[in-house]
């Protein structure tokens, strides 16, 4: 069995190599960005992974690896200092109001964890499927949801942020919630215009009219057929989106919007808390909430664009090693000079 | 005999793969006469449109290259990419399967045509160009009426015409092209190939025409060489080739072609190999019906049958087989499943 | 092939019609009106009869891949009637057609696209018979697959139900296709140019895997082409299909021994052979398929045709033709003579049976009538003069009086029936 293929009238061209075959657990999956990846990308991808597992770890470990919770205020009785400069008890000093940075940082990170994953979750239950009906079904159907998911785009995404967690803040008591229903609500028509677009492409693929052909539903069709070959754009999206995520989570923060200070630590406001404080020479309030923001936006950065990289065809470029003609690999020369009569 | 414009030595073009090389062309030496048309066939997969490429001096990225393309007495190979993208046009020429992608569909017929005078002949005259233009297009069935028309403007087959005319009026010493009549249809590909056979009556242009199809062979080419798994098994005059052929691929392929004669199908078992790991000795033994020992042992010999022909198998050397590898060699039924 | 043994219609087809809106213009795209239609099936009537192979014959542009699909319905006619059975199929809605697709089956021309790239033959194969409610089990299924791929000389079948297609060759993958095609048990398959993308050293293999399961399985083909040598050896009857129209239809035997269409004739004599000893002929048709959305008047292929006369349906653009065909063939000299007396063909006026072509800016009317009239006299061959009534200046250029075109149907020919003027009944 050989793996060329054949189809005449195309150009012969050597076996593609195209990324591994899906196949085998989740986790050879996951792994084949990584396996693919060459150089820079390799490096984007890695570094960008290993900052993102350690503030998700981080934040699934916040209590563990925090010295106090994010609204501890006073250890042993003693009360912290207000504004207190990195000292023994509190190592990254202390707030404005008299809160321990370190652990409202680590919170923080966990704060961030909750709101991104139940935006990602949101976003894709919602997007997904809305671009592939959209897509698959088309007319009228699909110009109505373009026309909505367009105009939701062409809102600036922050304004329409606050607007939802304005609405939905009397409705909603979990301010997590709110914050991640507001983020969905930016980020929806994203992955709306990705799925949909593979959708068009895919819908007019031979194997599509094939399922049509064999008597398939247009739900079976949906599921079955367009949905494993559109969801392949969806990772890098969604990493991409979560990078901006976070920056929309803190602004809404730095607004006084979304989680209350008392449910949860969160970066934007805990920056918002130390505008004063920057120009009085005290510095730490506000470094490490920023810092934290700006790994994470940097990190799940590093981790889409290098997925980007790998995963998408158009900007993939393979490398492969010029090979070497040895002499001892190869046949003999059938070289006119050597003739001879046949007898 | 007059000298070959172009000639190819043991020519080999590896492509690199994350398996390893794919040895696409390895090994092929070939003669083109000047105003001479040579068909190049075979299967898909066989390395046919990559020896037509290299022939041009255009290789993928990451080949690797061995041996030359001597074009007046040159290696094209060892020719800087600068200097070979000159020589395109006036000296080498390519014909491409699909026309629509090769011409800019902002500019008029007019407009691709002087342009091409005029970078490489700059000296030519605007009416000079015009006449010239013209004059090629007249040959390929264009009317001059056309002459200021858009791209988008001419069908299928005119638009493949137009092509053939735009890499002919350099008049350029090689052409090759690639499967040019493989998306057109019977009536318009009759026409074309009847331009093209009388192409070698009226140019001095070596064709090197790529199919598949052994029916345009015998219909447009003064030679053929037949290309398997990277080499050429099989070269002489079209004639004979088509109608004796003495290697028994060349034989196989014209006999699985289905013509309006076909009274009975046959095929070819199995599919051609993986250019990674090709098997050892003959490329074909383990699908050829005529397979010896010796064949799966030690490279045939490259044999000349008569005058102009060469064939590359041991069918032709019965003399040298080595003592005891003349039976028929054993192997396995091939299953119906492991085709191409 | 053996003639086919006379039973029971499978499908008959009445005078089908499957025409698409094209919005040419930006107006016509956003008002939705407007706009040309292409007529890409036009009165099509055939009967198919079981265990019979058809084959749909025509070049690209022909309609055969259309009228294949709206045979299954996969493209809705516009109008006519295609009977399965007896039982009417146009008109019905998706949701009554999608159960009926069990009986009417598929095969692609591209077996690289036809699969799903990421299931399993197991999966792809299962799923026709968990739609249609074939089997009951996965016990069941599973053997039904393996039945199946046994069948079409995909074995060991275990190593290749859990293949992926990316895994297969072109010549796997048309079997796999094939396997999904007839694990339902279908009547008819239509077989969209099975072999075209596959190597000529496995095309015989699928036609012969086609003819055996046709045997085993009595199935009746339709089977549509470009290919005349492999419908010659495949099928019963042919239909030869030019602009959405059936041109001939017979027997194998009546239509490549005594073709009647001159299309016929030119397809067939237009084929390369691989025998060096016949060349091909050097009086083919000139000239393109016309274009879809305004095809010709009277008989479609009469601007092409060697054998053309005066009832054709010869019109003002087989004037353009006519003069663009000769300053091709004449020299730049007399080409500058004869050019600057015709004015711009854009202005070409037509009505009905009448042309007015438009003499060049300040050239005389007089002058470009004598210039037509002198070619008519150089070359009285040419079939568009048959159909030319009658010539005269005007004001600013000729009015040419065309002889009124008939639009041909299909007449009796004594063998295949043929839409040729040249058999129409006195």
């Amino acid at each position: 069995m050989t793996a060329t293929t054949s189809v005449t009238g195309a150009p012969d061209t050597p076996p593609t190599t195209g990324p591994p075959k899906r196949r085998g657990g989740i986790l050879s999956k996951i792994a084949a960005p990584y396996k693919q990846s060459h150089g820079v990308q390799r490096f984007m991808l890695v570094t960008g992974t290993a900052v993102s597992l350690i503030i998700v770890l981080l934040a699934i470990f916040a209590p563990l690896i925090a010295p106090f919770s994010f609204d501890t205020y006073q250890a042993d009785g003693a009360r912290f200092p207000t504004q207190g400069e990195p000292s023994d008890v509190n190592p990254w000093g202390t707030t404005v109001q008299g809160f321990d940075v370190m652990s409202r940082t680590i919170y923080g990170a966990r704060t961030a964890l909750e709101v991104l994953i139940l935006a990602v979750v949101f976003s894709l239950a919602i997007g997904v499927p809305l671009g592939l009906i959209s897509g698959y079904v088309g007319g009228w159907l699909d110009r109505i949801m373009v026309l909505i998911m367009d105009a939701l785009f062409a809102f600036p995404y922050l304004l329409l942020a606050i607007v939802a967690a304005f609405l939905l803040t009397n409705t909603i008591d979990s301010g997590i919630v709110v914050t991640a229903i507001a983020i969905t609500v930016v980020y929806v028509p994203q992955y709306f215009r990705v799925v949909r677009a593979s959708t068009l492409s895919a819908r007019e693929a031979t194997y599509i009219e094939a399922a049509r052909a064999m008597g398939a539903k247009p739900s079976t069709i949906i599921r079955k057929y367009l949905f494993g070959n559109v969801v392949q754009s969806v990772p890098v999206i969604a990493t991409l989106n979560a990078a901006d995520a976070i920056l929309t989570l803190a602004g809404l923060g730095f607004l006084g919007l979304g989680i209350q200070p008392s449910e949860a630590a969160e970066w934007g406001y805990d920056l918002q808390r130390a505008i004063a404080d920057a120009g009085a020479g005290i510095w730490w309030t506000a470094l490490y909430p920023g810092l934290g923001i700006v790994l994470a936006v940097t990190a799940l950065t590093l981790v889409g664009e290098g997925l980007n990289d790998v995963l998408n065809p158009t900007l993939r470029r393979r490398r492969i090693k010029r090979p070497v003609i040895s002499s001892s690999a190869v046949g003999p020369a059938s070289a006119p000079t050597t003739e001879r009569e046949a007898g | 005999m007059a000298d070959p414009v172009l000639s190819l030595r043991d020519l080999r073009i590896w492509y690199g793969a994350e398996r390893g090389a794919v040895r696409a062309v390895d090994g092929v030496s070939l003669d083109l006469m000047p105003g001479e048309t040579v068909g190049l066939v075979g299967e898909s997969g066989c390395g046919k449109s990559t020896l037509g490429r290299g022939v041009l001096g255009l290789l993928p990225e990451g080949a690797g290259h061995a041996g030359e393309v001597s074009f007046k007495g040159r290696n094209l190979l060892d020719i800087k990419q600068r200097e070979l993208r000159s020589m395109r046009g006036p000296e080498l020429g390519m014909i491409f399967q699909e026309p629509m992608t090769r011409l800019n569909p902002l500019m008029r017929i007019s407009d691709h045509f002087e342009e091409v005078l005029q970078i490489h002949e700059p000296k030519i005259g605007k009416k000079e160009a015009r006449n010239r233009s013209m004059e090629a297009l007249r040959g390929m069935g264009i009317p001059p009426t056309r002459y200021k028309q858009y791209p988008h403007e001419f069908s299928g087959g005119m638009r493949q015409r137009i092509m053939i005319a735009l890499a002919l009026v350099l008049r350029p010493a090689v052409v090759v092209a690639d499967e040019p009549t493989t998306a057109l249809d019977v009536l318009v590909e009759a026409q074309i190939l009847r331009i093209l056979a009388d192409l070698r009556r009226n140019f001095d242009t070596a064709l090197l025409l790529i199919t598949h199809n052994l029916g345009i062979v015998a219909e447009a080419c003064d030679r053929v060489a037949v290309m398997y798994a990277g080499r050429v098994v099989e070269q002489g005059p079209a004639y004979d080739v088509t109608t004796k052929p003495s290697h028994p691929y060349s034989r196989e392929l014209l006999r699985s072609t289905i013509s309006l004669s076909t009274t009975e199908l046959h095929s070819i078992p199995g599919a051609p190999p993986d250019l990674v790991s090709p098997p050892p000795a003959c490329r074909f033994h383990p699908r050829c019906p005529n397979a010896m020992a010796v064949c799966a042992q030690q490279w045939p010999p490259t044999e000349a049958t008569s005058p102009g022909r060469r064939s590359e198998c041991w069918l032709h050397a019965t003399d040298r087989i080595p003592v005891g590898l003349e039976q028929p060699l054993q192997r396995e039924a091939l299953a119906a499943s492991e085709e191409a | 092939m053996s003639a086919p043994v006379a039973t029971q219609t499978l499908i008959e087809v009445r005078d089908l019609n499957v025409h698409f809106a094209i919005n040419a213009s930006f107006k016509a795209r956003v008002t939705g009106r407007g706009g040309a239609t292409v007529k890409a099936v036009d009165g099509v009537s055939f009967d198919l009869h079981e265990g019979e192979v058809l084959g749909l014959v025509g070049e690209s542009g022909s309609g055969k891949t259309t009228l294949g699909r709206a045979l299954l319905g996969l493209v809705r006619p516009t109008s006519g009637s295609v009977k399965l059975r007896g039982e009417e199929l146009v008109g019905l809605p998706e949701r009554d057609l999608r159960p009926k697709r069990r009986h009417l089956q598929m095969v692609f021309q591209d077996p690289h696209a036809s699969l799903n790239p990421g299931m399993t033959l197991q999966t792809a194969l299962a799923h026709p018979l968990q739609i249609h409610k074939l089997t009951s089990g996965d016990a069941e299924t599973q053997a039904k697959v393996r039945e199946t791929l046994e069948l079409v000389g995909l074995f060991p079948t275990q190593r290749f139900s859990d293949s992926f297609p990316s895994d297969l060759s072109g010549g796997q993958k048309q079997r796999a296709a094939i396997a999904r095609a007839i694990i339902t048990g279908p009547d008819l398959v239509v077989a969209d140019e099975p072999v075209s993308m596959l190597d000529m050293s496995v095309r015989a293999k699928i036609l012969d895997l086609m003819i055996d399961l046709k045997e085993r399985i009595g199935l009746t083909y339709v089977y549509v082409t470009h290919d005349l040598a492999s419908a010659k050896f495949f099928c019963d009857r042919v239909a030869i299909m030019y602009l959405g129209r059936i041109v001939e239809i017979g027997t194998v035997d009546e239509i490549f021994n005594e073709p009647k269409h001159p299309y016929t004739q030119a397809l067939i004599r237009a084929i390369p052979e691989p025998d060096p000893d016949k060349a091909l002929p050097r009086d083919l048709p000139r000239g393109e398929i016309p274009d879809a959305a305004r095809p010709p008047l009277g008989c479609s292929f009469h601007p092409r045709c060697p054998k053309a006369f005066n009832i054709c349906g010869w019109e003002a653009r087989d004037l353009q033709t006519m003069l663009e065909s000769r300053w091709m063939d004449l020299g730049e000299d007399r080409y500058g003579e004869e050019r600057p007396l015709v004015g711009d063909f854009s202005k070409l006026k037509s009505t009905e049976h009448d042309a007015f072509l438009p003499a060049g800016s300040g050239k005389d009317p007089g002058e470009l009538l004598a210039l037509l009239e002198k070619i008519r006299a150089e070359e009285p061959d040419e079939p568009m003069w048959t159909g030319v009534k009658e010539m005269h200046a005007e004001a600013h250029g000729v009015r040419v009086t065309f002889e009124p075109g008939i639009d041909p149907p299909l007449y009796e020919t004594g063998g295949a029936k043929a839409a040729c003027l040249l058999y129409k009944p006195d």
